[in-house]
Order: C-alpha cells, then structure tokens, then sequence
C-alpha cells in the first residue's frame, strides 16, 4: 500500500550556497495528502528548503526521497517524470512574460499531453475560473496586478493535475480576502484532487487553517528545531522560540 | 542671527556623575558635535559613573540627534558608565530605547577586512577557474541540445524561433545597411588616397571587394549583432531569470537549453550568412559610390575589375566566418543571460558582459581563422 509510506522524505540534508551553511540536519517526512507548511522567520531559508525539494537545487548532503527514489541520485529522465507530477506556485508567479495568460497555462499541456488545441483551450479555460481569471485569457501578465499574476502562476501550476503542489509564500502581499480564498482553495484542491500541497509561509492565520504538518526552521541554530501540526505545536510546544512564532511574539521567550 | 546651531556642554554636578546638555537646533543638515568630544571631557582614568541630559536649550531635533545619543550609549557601555535617559525629550528616549531593543546580530555584518593580497589573487584565480568551468559547462549542454534537433526531439516553440529569426534577420537590416555602407565607402576613401599617387585607383575595387568579403562584411555584421541582439538575449534570459521563469520552465520539466537558447542560437546562426552576404553587397556598392563619384571610374570597369578581383570563394570564406560568429554571439548571450544573478544590477552586467565577450571573441576568431585561411592557402 503506497498510502502508508511517505511521499517526500527528506533525509539529513544541508543546505549551502558556497561554504555558507543556511541549514544543516533537517529531517522530515511529508505524507500524501498533507497540506505541510515549511516556516520560520524570514531569511532563514524557507525558499531555499523548497528550491532543494523542487530539484532546483543539489543539496550539499543529505537525500530528498520521492516515493522511495532518491530524487538527487537519479539520472535526468527519472528527474523528469517525478517532476511531471509536481506544480511549483513561484513567490511572483513567474508568469513568462512573453506568452499570454492561456497561452502560459497552455505550455505545460502542449508539452506533455497529445491535446488537441481545442480541448487544451477548453481545460485551460477551467483552470483559469478555477483561480477566479475566467475571461483574462488573452491578456499579457504585465497588464494584470501582481496578485491576479499569483493565482495564474496556480492556475498553470495545476495545469497537468499535479500529485504535488508546492507554494512559495502563496499569501504574501494578497489582501487578506484574496489570500484567504487562496488557502480556501488549497483545502479544496487536496480535497478534490487528492493533492499534496508543500507550502512555504509565515502567515500565522495560512499556518493554521490549512496546515496540517510542518516544520521549523530556526536561522539562530541553523537546523529544524521543531515539527508536526501547527495547531498541536501552539498548544504543546514548549520551546520558546516556536512560541514566540507562533503567538507573533506576545509570549515572548 | 541667533547662534542656534547643535551644541553640547558639559557640568560635574556631583563626584562621579557627567551632565550633558543638549543645546540648539540639532538638523541632519547642519554639523555636530560628536561623541568624541564627550569622551575627551571625561578622559581615560575617569571617575564618571553617571551620566545625565538636560535638554532645556534643546530647540529641535531629528535623527541626527538620535544617532548621537545611540553612538554615546553604546560609549557609555564599552566605558561601564551608567547612561540615564530620563532628561532627554519624551519621544526621543522612545525612539533611543527602540534603537536599542534588538542587540546588533554580530555574525550578519559582512566582514569589510582587508583582505591579503595573496589570498586576493588565489580567490580571483579559483574564480577564474569557476567561471572557465561554468562556460564550457555551457558550451556543452549547448551542442548536446543541437544535437537532439536532428531527430526533432529538441523541444521548443516554431512560433519563437520564428520570432527570433524576425529579429535578428529582417529587423536588423536597416542598421547593417547603413554600417557596411559607410565601411565600404571608408575602405575606398583609404584606398584611393594611397592608390591615386600610382595612378591605380581602379584597384580600389580589388581592395574595397576583397576586404568587405573576406572580412569586413562578417566582421561588421558580426559587431552589429553582438551590440544588438546579444545584448537583447542577455538581457531577455537574465530578467527571465529573476522573474524565476527559468525556475519555472525546469520544475516543468522542459529544459531551458533547448526551449529558450536553442532557437536563439538557431536564429542567429542561420541569420548570420544572409546578413554578412548583404553587408557584402552594400559595402562593394558604397565602395562603388567612391569610385564613381570621386575617382572617374566607370561603373562597368568597376563593376569587372570587382569580378576579376573577387572569386566566389572569396565570399564562401567570409560566411563561414559569419557562421561562427552567430554562434559566438548567441554562446555569449545566452551563457552571460542564463548565468545572471537575480537583481536588475545583475541583468545590466549581464549584458554589458554578454556585449563584451561576444566582439572579444569574434576579434580574436577571426584572427585565428585569417591565419588558418593563409596556412592553408584559401
């Protein structure tokens, strides 16, 4: 039974740009159907921990397992196709510029789908409400704001029903009505399509109506200094430095 | 004019306590006193233990003032005197207070010390080497992704290549019209000066044909593209880059190398020749223009001393020159564009670098090439 194994385990890895260590030790499991939020404070190399998950970057030790393949010790073809089943939400949606909007979430179905052009249009419409972007389909992302830009980056993320969905800062700059019906459609998507979702924040009210498993990182200490569900880590957790988090420093230390 | 400038006194009220006070107008603008001028008051072998403020001649400050009070704290603790805020301006001692909350984090200030002038030069030549291993990384995953076109299993979009061909083809016409024009007008003029005291100037056209084909025309469109559309790879691929779309592109699973630098490198390579054979053409004409206008010669006899002169062969070694070129170009481009760090300082260095290496290396092949040609006798 696949269920029962974890779907992305991460084993002793460390993290560093050079000889610079950002994070070293880290240890953590993210199980299938987990909505798993990596926080801490900023700076302390949140983004980075989902740059070596999403295979953009070779860890210096350590092994980031999907499924029980070691993602890093693989050869590319292998990389690839455990990518296939993976969407990345980009910090400012990385739209590419030069492409319109459908024509954005359009590529990756191009690519990896024997669609006809008709019925690529026709999901990419979908994909589109989805988000809330119905009817934008022919505008460029220059011409639409910077939050309008987030939720295409969803709406090509989900583009090919990814088994993976990984968030870098989902929330941020959003209005807190936008960001909130985003964590609403995270809930809906694990729901619905049965996704993992991996994401990176540091928005108390994200952490704790979507999560349902983290981890801490700590910059002072350089490693994971704690982990589980948000909620339970609120109420038990006694290391001070995960409280002051948590609580946005009124108990502070 | 009342003296209201930023000043401070000094009073032992009392053994062991330093009264200071604050006087005038204390403004970024103006000059202050500083903190030094407080610690020669209290001088080495001090007997200070307190030390106070009265601020009632203080007629108005800003951050100026709060930068001094932070700077004499800080002196206050390194010489273990006890520093009492309570006679200084209600919001002032707030905002000293705010300041000071969060301890300085000693290991994020960057470490500006000198460094050696050995170690200088070992992390300059450990970069070198970096940088050396980076471009033929580059050069490399390049020629892999060519060769996966044959089989058509390189994957981009026909739409881009196109594109691009448009901009480095039809679009870059006029600007390659006007230069090699001028060139070969510049040529003939050169020629003629020398070649009129012997009563040669028909060899104006030997000199104007020859040098346009073998090297002038490759050599100038070459240099056009490189400051054209070099530069606009360079910085196409670095925005992209910080725009994290490259990011994106390879958690797609679709490789950059083919799906962004491949039909750039395809488009100016297949560009190249036609606009080095159009520079060609234009510079023989401007060339013409001389030497009918100002040298008397017949636009028939210029026309054949040119066909006597230049043999078809000729312009075969000025377009495989241009072939090499495009692809020097595009190499450039690309690898300074891909390599780009992620801010828009990044994106202005990778094109000027992109720019740099690019007419560097054209120079420097065509250099080589030329010597090649002459070895082999072509």
């Amino acid at each position: 039974m696949s269920f029962l194994k974890p779907l992305i385990e991460v084993v002793n890895l460390t993290m560093a740009y050079g000889d610079f260590v950002v994070m070293r030790g880290l240890n953590f499991t993210i199980q299938r159907g987990d909505i798993f939020v990596i926080m801490g404070g900023s700076g302390c190399g949140k983004s980075t921990l989902l740059r070596h998950l999403v295979g953009l970057k070779a860890p210096a030790r350590g092994q980031v397992v999907y499924d029980g393949v070691d993602f890093w010790g693989s050869d590319f073809a292998k990389q690839n196709d455990i990518m296939r089943n993976v969407g990345v939400l980009f910090q400012s949606g990385a739209l590419f510029s030069s492409l319109t909007l459908a024509q954005n979430v359009a590529l990756p179905l191009e690519e990896y789908t024997d669609l006809r052009p008709a019925q690529i249009r026709e999901i990419v419409a979908v994909k589109l409400a989805l988000v809330g972007l119905a009817g934008f389909e022919s505008y460029f992302p220059s011409e639409i704001s910077g939050g309008m830009r987030k939720r295409a980056g969803l709406a090509r993320a989900m583009a090919l029903d990814p088994q993976i969905l990984f968030f870098d800062e989902p929330s941020a700059g959003l209005d807190p009505v936008s960001a909130h019906r985003l964590d609403d459609l995270i809930l809906q998507l694990r729901e619905s399509l049965g996704a993992t979702v991996v994401v990176v924040t540091h928005e108390l009210a994200s952490i704790f109506a979507i999560g349902s498993n983290s981890v801490f990182l700590d910059p002072q200490s350089r490693t994971m200094i704690a982990g589980g569900d948000p909620n339970a880590l609120l109420a038990a957790s006694r290391d001070a430095r995960v409280r002051a988090f948590l609580t946005r420093g009124e108990e502070d230390g | 004019m009342p003296d209201n400038r930023a000043q401070i006194e000094v009073s032992r009220p009392a053994q062991g306590v330093l009264c200071v006070h604050l006087g005038g107008c204390w403004r970024v603008a103006a000059s202050q006193p500083s903190v030094e001028a407080i610690g020669r008051q209290i001088g080495p072998p001090s007997d200070i233990k307190t030390l106070f403020f009265d601020s009632h001649r203080l007629e108005g400050w800003d951050s100026s003032l709060l930068a001094f009070l932070v700077n004499l704290k800080k002196f206050c603790t390194r010489m273990q005197i006890q520093f009492d805020p309570g006679g200084i301006p209600e919001g002032l001692a707030k905002l000293l207070a705010l300041a000071t909350a969060v301890p300085e984090k000693t290991d994020a200030r960057r470490q500006d010390a000198r460094e050696s002038v050995l170690s200088r030069v070992g992390v300059r030549a450990l970069a070198f080497k970096t940088a050396g291993f980076e471009t033929l990384t580059f050069i490399g995953a390049a020629f892999t992704a060519m060769l996966r076109l044959p089989g058509g299993r390189a994957r981009f979009r026909q739409t881009d290549l196109a594109l691009h061909i448009q901009e480095c083809g039809v679009r870059a016409l006029p600007i390659v019209t006007l230069i090699s024009v001028l060139v070969g007008l510049i040529l003939a003029f050169v020629g003629a000066v020398q070649l009129q005291m012997f009563g040669a100037q028909i060899y104006v056209a030997n000199l104007v044909g020859l040098g346009m084909a073998r090297e002038m025309g490759a050599m100038m469109a070459a240099i056009i593209m490189a400051g054209r559309t070099g530069a606009a790879y360079a910085a196409q691929l670095g925005t992209m880059q910080v725009n994290e779309e490259i990011d994106a592109l390879e958690t797609m699973g679709i490789a950059p190398m083919e799906y962004l630098v491949l039909p750039r490198m395809l488009a100016l390579m297949l560009m190249m020749p036609l606009l080095c054979l159009y520079a060609n053409f234009l510079g023989i004409v401007g060339g013409a223009l001389v030497g009918i206008v100002t040298l008397d010669i017949s636009p028939l006899a210029y026309f054949n001393q040119t066909r006597e002169a230049v043999e078809l062969w000729d312009f075969g070694t000025g377009l495989i020159k241009s072939v090499l070129f495009g692809i020097l170009i595009a190499v450039a481009g690309c690898m300074r564009g891909m390599q780009c760090g992620r801010s828009a300082s990044a994106v202005g260095d990778a094109t000027t670098s992109a720019v740099v290496t690019a007419i560097v290396l054209i120079i420097v092949s065509d250099a080589v090439m030329t010597v090649v040609y002459n070895t082999l006798g072509i």
